[in-house]
């Protein structure tokens, strides 16, 4: 029964989610509106993590297939896909890098600037 | 045949979570990060579809219930995130910034793009979202009315090239500190950039997997402003 009480919160969190996304006007997925609400609930101890903790690991830890059916959509956005190859590209590999890069140097920066103050 | 098939519950889902469980397997023999499970299951899944003459749209029906999940694992998310929360409160200022100025720089990079190409509105929002895990990702590129199945495998190539180009990013930057490691690979290459920063050490993992959560909610904020410009 452990597992289906915790199944059942994280639905049911899914579920306000759901109802939040489509009332409030804003470009927010459902799922983003649940991640806040159960991360609430455990920092204010409504909800401890044995409520929620093996369930969560195993979705957590088998979530890559999940992405397989939208992925495999791209049989039918081929045309698509293929017409923006090279944008697509440009923008995953150089801007990886670039991304990758400007956050590496401003945590490096700030992170060296705290600690020669603490010296 | 044909027939059978398209209206088979279970087939859909056979072939595309044995083709996965096959890529892991050979993920983990060979150790290559080029080779991605999820792209294996995509590849084999789509030949089978094909093969046999199966339109998305049975395929899609069928496996409507893992799709389903994709919210229920990225509410999960939040367990990860309070019980590394202490990490995140150590060097709070330095992870935030070096997250905000990543999401922004992504932002910065597709709208460039965009522009020097003349992409359109759909295809510009389709991009958008790259950089973060793929649970948010997919809603997110949804509710930008971009398109999610596009978005998806341009997400798993922004995730493996992350991972292979994280070596030579930080040697060229002399990047050293290790929650600087994690925050960058984290932020740009989500769950695929992790597990190269699970090879570095431990540090470097948490962070890179509390910088998923962290730059997903962020971009969920800051890419609809990005949104408004083409």
């Amino acid at each position: 029964m452990k597992y289906l009480i915790q199944f059942s919160i994280i639905l049911l969190l899914s579920f306000i989610g759901e109802l939040l996304s489509f009332f409030i006007p804003l470009p927010i997925p459902a799922s983003i509106y649940g991640l806040f609400l159960m991360f609430i609930l455990l920092c204010t101890k409504v909800l401890k993590l044995s409520h929620v903790k093996e369930a969560s690991d195993f979705l957590i830890e088998i979530m890559p297939v999940m992405f397989i059916p939208v992925t495999v959509g791209i049989m039918d956005s081929y045309t698509t896909l293929t017409s923006i190859l090279p944008e697509i590209l440009i923008v995953s590999i150089l801007g990886t890098c670039v991304v990758m890069g400007v956050s590496a140097i401003i945590t490096q920066i700030i992170l060296k600037r705290k600690r020669s103050k603490k010296q | 045949m044909t027939d059978f098939f398209s209206n088979s519950v279970y087939f859909g889902a056979v072939i595309s979570l044995f083709a996965y469980f096959l890529g892991d397997s050979i993920k983990r023999k060979t150790k290559i990060a080029l080779i991605n499970p999820l792209l294996i299951s995509v590849v084999i899944t789509i030949l089978f579809l094909t093969t046999l003459k199966i339109p998305y749209s049975s395929y899609q029906s069928v496996t409507r219930f893992l799709h389903n999940l994709l919210t229920p694992v990225t509410v999960c998310l939040a367990v990860p995130l309070y019980e590394k929360l202490q990490l995140l409160r150590k060097d709070f200022v330095a992870i935030i910034s070096g997250i905000i100025s990543g999401i922004i720089s992504s932002g910065v990079c597709v709208l460039f793009v965009a522009l020097i190409f003349h992409l359109s509105h759909t295809e510009y929002v389709t991009l958008l979202p790259k950089s973060i895990t793929t649970a948010i990702g997919v809603g997110l590129s949804e509710k930008l009315s971009g398109i999610p199945s596009i978005t998806a495998p341009v997400i798993v190539i922004t995730g493996v090239s992350g991972n292979i180009l994280a070596p030579f990013v930080f040697k060229i930057l002399k990047i050293k500190e290790p929650v600087a490691r994690g925050v960058a690979l984290g932020t740009s290459a989500h769950a695929i950039g992790t597990s190269k920063a699970f090879e570095y050490g431990e540090i470097e993992g948490a962070m890179s997997s509390l910088s998923i959560v962290v730059s997903g909610i962020m971009t969920v904020i800051i890419a609809p402003v990005f949104a408004c410009f083409i």
